[in-house]
């Protein structure tokens, strides 16, 4: 018996009918939340943030840069865990919420290497330096191409999810490698500028400019991947009724 | 902290807004890619979902057994 058709409260949602059907109830308070809070963010950090006194309007790139970077970290351990939960408990929703989560992280860790490299050109000199950081950013790239590859070469979806759940968990590993590498080695990327123990190092429009876009990131992501994980399910369960129900009703 | 940090615009004109002190190329490159990237995303997955509506070839051939 699998945890989807497990009739305790907390697995309710487990199954793949009340999961696109709650998925789709969440998704345009999320998508209404991510578009008023990049609004506002953008507002915030392209109009009122002042020019930073040591690197001019180039620090304006810091406002997508840092809640990219975050983001890419965070999706990375949820993929993992919801991937983990789908190979433990043979969960296919589980899995598919992994695979939903996927290509959403990708473009986040990609957005976080190219607004880096565009920061770092006029500010280090060098589009790219092989910084611990860096580096370790460069292989969360690599581990999200790598689990969606593995996924995509396996035609058996479960015995795909259970392969790439494999690869995710064990890149887990490089993600407290990101996190402390600018503590860890003498980087040339600079440590964190917001950090829940002191005081932040910078001015207050700014910080509150990038909180909102942090927000705001979070919200996307979790609107875009509750939208594939719809499609994601439907494409699984075509087989059943439900799902030839709502796609003809999409036909309608 | 006050609400017209938040309100007051930091820039003098249009101009100084596009400029961006200099580094406009950067600091448009970082956020045009951005929303492009996150555009092009909305929209294959949207492609992805609408693509769901073609019957897929397994389900004709059960559909065409059904029938006979």
């Amino acid at each position: 018996m699998t945890a989807s058709s497990r009739k305790t409260n907390w697995f309710k949602y487990a199954a793949p009918q009340r999961l696109h059907s709650l998925a789709g109830t969440a998704l345009p308070w999320f998508g209404a939340l991510a578009v008023a809070l990049t609004l506002l963010g953008l507002w915030i950090g392209l109009g009122a943030a002042p020019t930073d006194a040591q690197q001019g309007e180039v620090y304006r790139i810091i406002f997508i840069h840092v809640p990219a970077a975050w983001m890419s970290m965070v999706i990375y351990l949820a993929m993992a865990f919801w991937a983990g939960v789908g190979l433990v408990f043979n969960a296919r929703s589980a899995s598919a919420l992994a695979l939903a989560l996927a290509p959403t992280g990708a473009l986040m860790t990609f957005i976080a290497l190219w607004t880096g490299a565009l920061w770092g050109k006029p500010t280090w000199g060098a589009w790219w330096v092989w910084d611990a950081r860096l580096t370790s950013e460069l292989i969360l790239l690599f581990l999200y191409i790598g689990y969606l590859s593995l996924h995509a070469a396996i035609d058996d979806t479960r015995r795909a999810d259970r392969a790439a759940a494999l690869l995710a968990l064990v890149g887990v590993v490089n993600v407290p490698i990101i996190y402390f590498s600018v503590k860890w080695w003498n980087t040339l990327h600079q440590g964190a500028s917001v950090n829940l123990l002191r005081a932040p190092s910078m001015a207050t429009t700014m910080l509150v400019g990038m909180l909102v876009m942090a927000l705001a990131f979070w919200m996307y992501s979790i609107a875009v991947a509750l939208l594939r994980l719809r499609v994601i399910l439907l494409e699984r369960e075509q087989h059943t009724a439900w799902a030839r129900q709502v796609v003809d009703e999409m036909r309608a | 902290m006050k609400s017209n940090m938040i309100w007051n615009l930091n820039w003098a004109s249009v101009s100084d807004f596009l400029a961006m002190g200099g580094y406009g190329l950067y600091v448009w490159g970082s956020f045009g890619v951005t929303a492009l990237v996150m555009l092009l995303e909305m929209w294959s997955l949207s492609a992805r979902r609408r693509s769901l509506r073609e019957p897929s070839p397994y389900v004709n051939e059960i559909e065409l057994e059904n029938f006979e």
